[in-house]
């Protein structure tokens, strides 16, 4: 067996510690059916998609640099947020059991969960204690990660989504796009269609227009708020010192949950805790003007085991592993658990721009995701496994560093994936597959970099046309002299031509011909 | 006995730790604490943001309250209106619509037929222009009362507002139910259309009080 940090496991050696085992092979959603390659190529054929995910992008984005530079001290806190990620890593156990022991003392339980498999069972039980067949989710992260809606409907528990973007795409029986938009996909006519076709009741004459269908699932959900006795959240953050969690929204749906059920349980992975209440003033301001460029959203919840008269009387913590551990023990792991998900490294990707988040096959896209996910998941669990294409899903151009508040430096961490998955790739073909992706990517880097400098232009270009300074990679070399104004064609009109297109079906098929069929390599 | 998950997982923490170097790490705070504003640019910051937020706004004194107060009421045609138990009874002496004192034993969908809800709040940061509720206080009250009915007057002491993020969250006091709201309920969910009120209440009305 191999692990990706190239390191031989100590199993046998009593007292060694051992690399943790990454999340199992099959289950949840950490991997696709196909590499990024191939299904980023039947994307690229989706106008709509295109047309929703630029219009999102490019929305998200001014408003993001318009509210992160309105204050003075960004820098400062994305230093302090990056550095209380590290020192959360750094001091993890003693945390999570200040944590356990924090929301226990406050008539909270709390669970932990090796994997996806085991937090889907605990959930599980925990709802068939209550007696009820029916839950409301808050969106979350983790949940979708492990599956968990698919599960307790084999169990014969329903889960509903209440986000409305979730309600949209549980009722179209479809997958989220985008951690921030999941629905960013479908357009008003879509949505009408699917709410006449799947919401009970809902009136035939309902029109397309945004706040009549927004409406609509107010009232289908409004019932369901007051009348459903068990809700499933995520959590974006969970104070150790004081037992605390916090989930961050907008719409009110997440505030229902929290509130009205009898039972709540909420699902968190390891690396969410937060070492002392006064981090939230750092992550309060970090968050919100990263993902939807919001000074703050418009709703927070924060809570601490059990209120008497006030919310669920029962709280249960889901403590999830599935594979954190695993990404722990590696550097680049590591650093890409810093991650707080405000989805600001996927709106300026050119490439996730392009492709979409389903080419990803995870549950998270974007650039983040073709980190973390081969991190949670592992990359060589089988022959032609689709995350190990990931790394290559990216032009390097180094967007995503500069946009992400607590710093996490995408670029460098996805050329090192790519390092250690050349070394250890299984075949041959394998790897001459995934030379000709990153030749490829190689190539699209550079008009990527063009594309970014072109849209940042404003902002770095002096009078005189140059760019002063150009983003990672590439400004060891721009930091001493300037760069020309670059050209006009872009990533996308590249990666649109049939000379792109070419060389993206070459790399994919070099892939395929080897390795479709995947099979266990350990 | 096998080991438990709790005993696998925090052991697996502990190896991952001891497998990767990770450096210490001193947490720096160089960004802006403990600002602070004269009364008249702290309200005008908050308001400007309030209103960003298309939260309606008005201001009042000690003694001009309970008039202000009637009048948003009236003007949002409030017939029948929630309050928490601790509520200055004085801040409704000019409403003359029905009063509905809020328990923990009311159930949820009673609070469905009121047509708002009054409440005080805890702190708020003119910055972001976010309300601090806090569940466990008097004239706050739990949360399900400022989440079912569509609207929300909040009333804000100008003296309870901090500048900025760190000013106000050192005001909370972490273990009570603390809700914080920024404008009324909103979703860009449909082509990014931003919408009022998806769940939450739709109206947030702002009362600040400019003296007490
Ligand atoms: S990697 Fe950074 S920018 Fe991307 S979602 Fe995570 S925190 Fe945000």
């Amino acid at each position: 067996m191999s692990s990706s940090t190239g390191r031989a496991t100590n199993d046998t050696f009593l007292g060694m510690p051992a690399v943790p085992p990454r999340s199992p092979y099959g289950t949840g959603h950490l991997r696709g059916e196909r590499t990024f390659p191939r299904a980023a190529h039947d994307e690229l054929g989706n106008e709509q998609l295109r047309r929703n995910l630029g219009k999102a992008t490019h929305s998200i984005r001014a408003k993001r640099l318009a509210v992160t530079g309105e204050l003075p001290d960004w820098e400062q806190l994305r230093d302090t947020g990056s550095a209380i990620k590290t020192d959360t890593m750094n001091r993890l156990p003693e945390l999570l059991e200040e944590l356990e022991r924090k929301v226990t003392e406050r008539g909270g339980t709390v669970h932990w969960a090796r994997d996806g498999v085991e937090a889907n069972e605990i959930v599980t039980r925990l709802v068939r204690d209550t007696g009820s067949d029916e839950i409301l989710k808050v969106k979350s992260m983790a949940t979708q990660e492990i599956g968990l809606n698919e599960h307790l409907e084999s169990q014969g528990i329903a889960a509903l989504e209440t986000d409305l973007a979730e309600l949209i795409v549980q009722l179209a029986d479809d997958r989220p796009s985008h951690i921030l938009v999941p629905a960013i996909h479908r357009n008003r006519d879509e949505i009408r269609e699917i709410f006449l076709r799947h919401i009970p009741g809902v009136d035939p004459a309902l029109d397309a227009d945004p706040a009549r269908l927004a409406a609509a699932a107010r009232a289908f959900l409004r019932e369901k708020f007051m009348t459903t006795k068990v809700a499933v959240s995520g959590a974006n953050f969970g104070i150790a010192e004081t037992g605390t969690l916090a989930v961050v929204e907008s719409e009110g749906n997440g505030r229902m949950c929290l509130t009205l059920p009898e039972t709540l349980i909420t699902v968190m992975g390891i690396e969410k805790v937060l070492p002392r209440f006064q981090d939230l003033e750092v992550f309060l301001q970090l968050l919100p003007r990263s993902s939807t460029g919001e000074r703050m959203n418009p709703y927070t919840s924060l809570w601490t085991g059990v209120t008497p008269g006030d919310g669920p009387q029962e709280f249960h913590l889901v403590l999830l592993d599935n594979g954190r551990t695993a990404a722990l023990a590696d550097r680049i792991g590591r650093a890409a658990l810093n991650c707080i998900r405000c989805s600001a490294c996927l709106n300026v990707c050119p490439v996730y721009e392009r492709t979409g988040g389903h080419a990803y096959g995870s549950t998270y896209p974007g650039p983040i995701g073709a980190v973390l996910t081969p991190q949670l998941a592992g990359m060589h669990g089988a022959k032609g496994d689709p995350n190990s294409s990931l790394p290559y899903a990216s032009s390097l151009c180094g967007a995503c560093f500069d946009a992400c508040p607590v710093k996490i430096d995408i670029p460098s961490l996805l050329v090192e994936l790519r390092h250690q998955h050349t070394e250890q790739a299984g075949t041959t073909a394998e790897k001459l597959a995934m030379k000709a992706a990153a030749t490829v990517m190689k190539q699209t880097g550079l008009f990527t970099t063009a594309q970014k400098a072109a849209g940042l232009g404003r902002v770095l270009a002096g009078r005189d046309g140059t760019l002063s300074r150009l983003p990672p990679p590439l400004s060891g070399w721009s930091d001493s002299r300037d760069t020309p104004a670059p050209p006009q064609q872009t990533f996308r009109s590249w990666f649109a031509s049939a000379e792109g297109a070419a060389a993206m079906r070459a790399a994919a098929d070099e892939g395929a011909r080897h390795t479709d069929d995947p099979q266990e390599a350990s | 006995m096998t080991a438990t998950a709790r005993e696998t997982v925090l052991r697996r923490v502990r190896d991952a730790l001891s497998l990767s170097d990770g450096p210490a790490v001193t947490v720096p705070r160089a960004y802006r604490t403990g600002r602070s504003l004269p009364d008249e640019e702290r309200l005008a910051l908050f308001v400007d943001r309030l209103v960003d937020y298309r939260a309606q706004v008005r201001t009042c004194t000690a003694a001009t309250t309970a008039a202000v107060l009637a009048e948003v009421l009236r003007e949002h045609g409030a017939q029948k209106i929630g309050i928490p138990p601790g509520l200055d009874p004085a801040w409704l002496a000019g409403y003359d619509g029905e009063t509905v004192t809020d328990s923990a034993d009311v159930p949820a969908p009673r609070l469905d037929v009121l047509d708002g809800v009054v409440t005080a709040s805890a702190v708020s940061c003119a910055e972001t222009g976010t309300i601090f509720l806090d569940g466990a206080a008097a004239d706050q009250g739990r949360r399900a009362l400022t989440l079912v009915p569509d609207l929300h007057l909040c009333v804000v002491d100008l003296s309870s507002v901090r500048t900025g993020v760190p000013e106000a969250v050192a005001q909370l006091t972490p273990e009570h139910p603390i809700t914080l709201i920024s404008g009324p309920s909103a979703t860009s969910d449909i082509e990014l259309e931003r919408v009022e009120g998806v769940h939450g209440p739709r109206t947030l009305a702002v009362v600040i009080r400019t003296d007490r």
